[in-house]
């Protein structure tokens, strides 16, 4: 696999160069944090940051998004039938995107690219992304990825990894569509020995810091009915205010809704999705009034149930957090999944 | 890649006010495309998301068998938004149908076996779709006795009246028709709960399988009659439901546990149910 050593100078003139082949996700800076955003005229790329605050999942999963429209003008002989949003979808490029929002990916896919059904939006979305990384030198306090089957300089989601060397960005691939990517740059050179040593320093250097230790090696034995019946939910759902603020800002948070939308004159409407909240009571609610999560503690248990027990015995694998620390930082009450785990794992 | 959430285009055929409440409507809904009819292979206990364009979509269980040809069937109840504006719709409507979801009653497992049915209100939809099919000639004889406890608050609730008669008078499938009460003096059938007639009528669970299908009150004075009979856990087959937007076990919300009542279930037996959270 071939690697590329960027200097900095060069790095934005590398980034729009990019746009020739692809549609480039940078992270910006707004206010006091960064979001990833499409690289236009007049956009400042800016890698001065320690995470994103939005996950990048947008990138295959929009806020919201439309699947079909339709006329409701009975004149037109298609009135009612919903018609495909056949959109082509360019190459794109997210660049700087950390490790574990990229491992993030890899988890929702299991949910939206399954054996008997593909969820064409997210599935095409997701093909069409070639992952550009960013290591993490400086991992958040509220991290805790190398606990979550990730790590600061993790390569599993990732086409290309990114290092950075202080003054250069060491670029190295890693799939198919990494090497074409690094293919299409322009500048750059054949990195040298000295770099590949710095990475590895670095690498070293940022293991040894050590993100918190989160115990999450127990969960798949534990009896599903027992965690649920844990006496601990009352005392962790008792601060949660239901904002929803974990779920949106979680790269694995992927629960959505699906509405219609009509406008008249001309009478035509959209069927949308939309992000969904398993914090809201709205959610569940039944037709006949009947709710199985009306209350906030039953919420906020399938929240962390679904995250730490439900997700690891459904695909028998790991839990469905990759440790961004995203929930733990904007909660506006505190609540610590870090915490939810030890519960959880030592009960 | 084919899109799951883009419905088959249907017209309204028929529409038949079913109870006296006027609450409850069977649909008969005809594929615009005739290709669909067959993409569109069903088995009983499959459900189905009804599109409106405009309005939305609602799970609805299939009412029709799949060995009659030229339609689909729905009995739905009129409660929200989507259910409502549907009621007010006309034969010769355009809609949507999306489907066929979910898993089906396991017909593998009855072969052979007596076949116990008991099914309360509304719900006896699926259980309708499941009757027409085993009593279809070609099928009657995988399966051994057929015997059918169903019952509504009162005679005008019942649904598939028709039927219900017919059936009762055939000596291959033993029905057992209920009323919670009623004041009719020419009422020839029974009274009293499901649960209660189902004690009085089902005597063994010999080598039978029994699919219950009805409101939670009468699911949960049910089981133990069946328990007592001597019906194993994994013997006793129920159909739930849970609010479901994408049908396809995606959009996260009608989850039991690690499963999704629209693509692992709706069918679990009470083995399986005993196993997961009771999120339902």
């Amino acid at each position: 696999m071939s690697a590329k050593l960027f200097s900095k100078d060069e790095w934005v003139g590398v980034l729009e160069g990019l746009k020739d082949a692809y549609e480039v996700y940078v992270p910006v800076k707004e206010g006091d944090f960064h979001n990833f955003r499409p690289l236009k005229e007049g956009t400042r790329p800016s890698f001065d940051f320690q995470n994103s605050r939005m996950s990048p999942k947008f990138l295959t999963e929009p806020q919201s998004e439309r699947m079909f429209e339709y006329t409701l003008d009975e004149d037109q002989p298609d009135a009612h039938v919903l018609k495909e949003d056949k959109k082509e979808l360019p190459s794109r490029a997210v660049v700087g995107i950390r490790p574990c929002d990229a491992y993030a990916f890899q988890l929702v896919r299991r949910n939206f690219d399954t054996p008997e059904y593909v969820d064409p939006y997210w599935v095409k979305r997701y093909e069409a992304t070639t992952f550009v990384g960013l290591g993490c030198n400086d991992p958040c306090e509220t991290c805790f990825c190398a606990s979550a089957g990730s790590g600061p300089f993790d390569r599993k989601g990732l086409d290309v990894l990114l290092y950075d060397l202080g003054d250069a960005y060491l670029a190295q691939g890693l799939t198919d569509n990494g090497e074409a990517l690094l293919g299409k740059t322009k500048g750059g050179k054949e990195p040298d020995e000295d770099a590949w040593k710095q990475a590895r320093a670095l690498t070293r250097q940022v293991a040894g810091k050590g993100s918190r230790r989160v115990p999450t090696d127990k969960l798949r034995e534990k009896d599903v009915n027992a965690l649920y019946e844990a006496p601990f939910w009352e005392d962790v759902a008792f601060s949660c205010i239901n904002c929803g603020t974990c779920t949106f800002l979680c790269p694995t948070c992927w629960c959505f809704d699906i509405q219609d939308e009509v406008q008249t004159l001309p009478m035509v409407g959209d069927r949308m999705r939309n992000w969904d909240s398993c914090m809201f009571p709205l959610f569940t609610l039944h037709g006949s009034g009947h709710n199985p999560r009306s209350q906030k503690t039953e919420r906020v248990r399938q929240r962390f149930m679904h995250k730490l027990k439900y997700y690891v015995d459904k695909y028998d694998d790991g839990i469905q957090c990759v440790g961004c620390g995203r929930c733990v930082q904007f909660c506006p009450v505190n609540i610590d999944i870090r915490e939810v785990a030890e519960r959880m794992n030592a009960l | 890649m084919e899109n799951p959430y883009l419905p088959y285009p249907v017209r309204i055929e028929s529409i038949v006010t079913e109870t006296e409440d006027r609450n409850l409507k069977t649909f008969k809904l005809v594929f615009l495309n005739p290709e669909d009819e067959a993409k569109f292979a069903y088995t009983p206990g499959q459900f189905a998301e009804l599109s409106i364009a405009g309005k939305g979509e609602i799970p609805i269980g299939i009412a029709s068998s799949p060995t009659e040809k030229g339609f689909v069937a729905f009995t739905v109840n009129k409660v929200g938004k989507v259910t409502t504006h549907l009621h007010n719709m006309r034969e010769g409507d355009v809609m949507g149908l999306r489907g066929p979801l979910g898993n089906w009653y396991p017909w593998e497992r009855m072969e052979g076996k007596n076949v116990v049915i008991v099914g309360g209100g509304f719900a006896f939809t699926t259980l309708r779709s499941s009757i027409i099919y085993m009593l279809e000639p070609e099928n009657r004889s995988r399966f051994e006795s057929i015997t059918v406890v169903y019952g509504a608050r009162s005679p005008g609730m019942l649904l598939y009246k028709d039927e219900l008669m017919a059936w009762e008078k055939r000596d291959d499938l033993d029905m057992h028709i209920t009323v919670d009460a009623t004041d009719d003096p020419d009422w020839k059938y029974n009274v009293g709960f499901v649960p209660a007639i189902t004690e009085e009528k089902v005597t063994s669970a010999e080598n039978a399988i029994a699919i219950v299908c009805g409101p939670p009150i009468m699911i949960r004075f049910t089981q133990p009659v069946l328990e007592k009979l001597g019906f194993p856990p994994e013997n006793i087959i129920l159909s739930l439901e849970n609010r479901m937007k994408c049908g396809i076990g995606m959009c996260g919300r009608c989850n039991i546990g690690k499963e999704f009542v629209c693509k692992d279930g709706p069918v679990f037996s009470l083995a399986e149910l005993r196993e997961l959270p009771p999120d339902y």
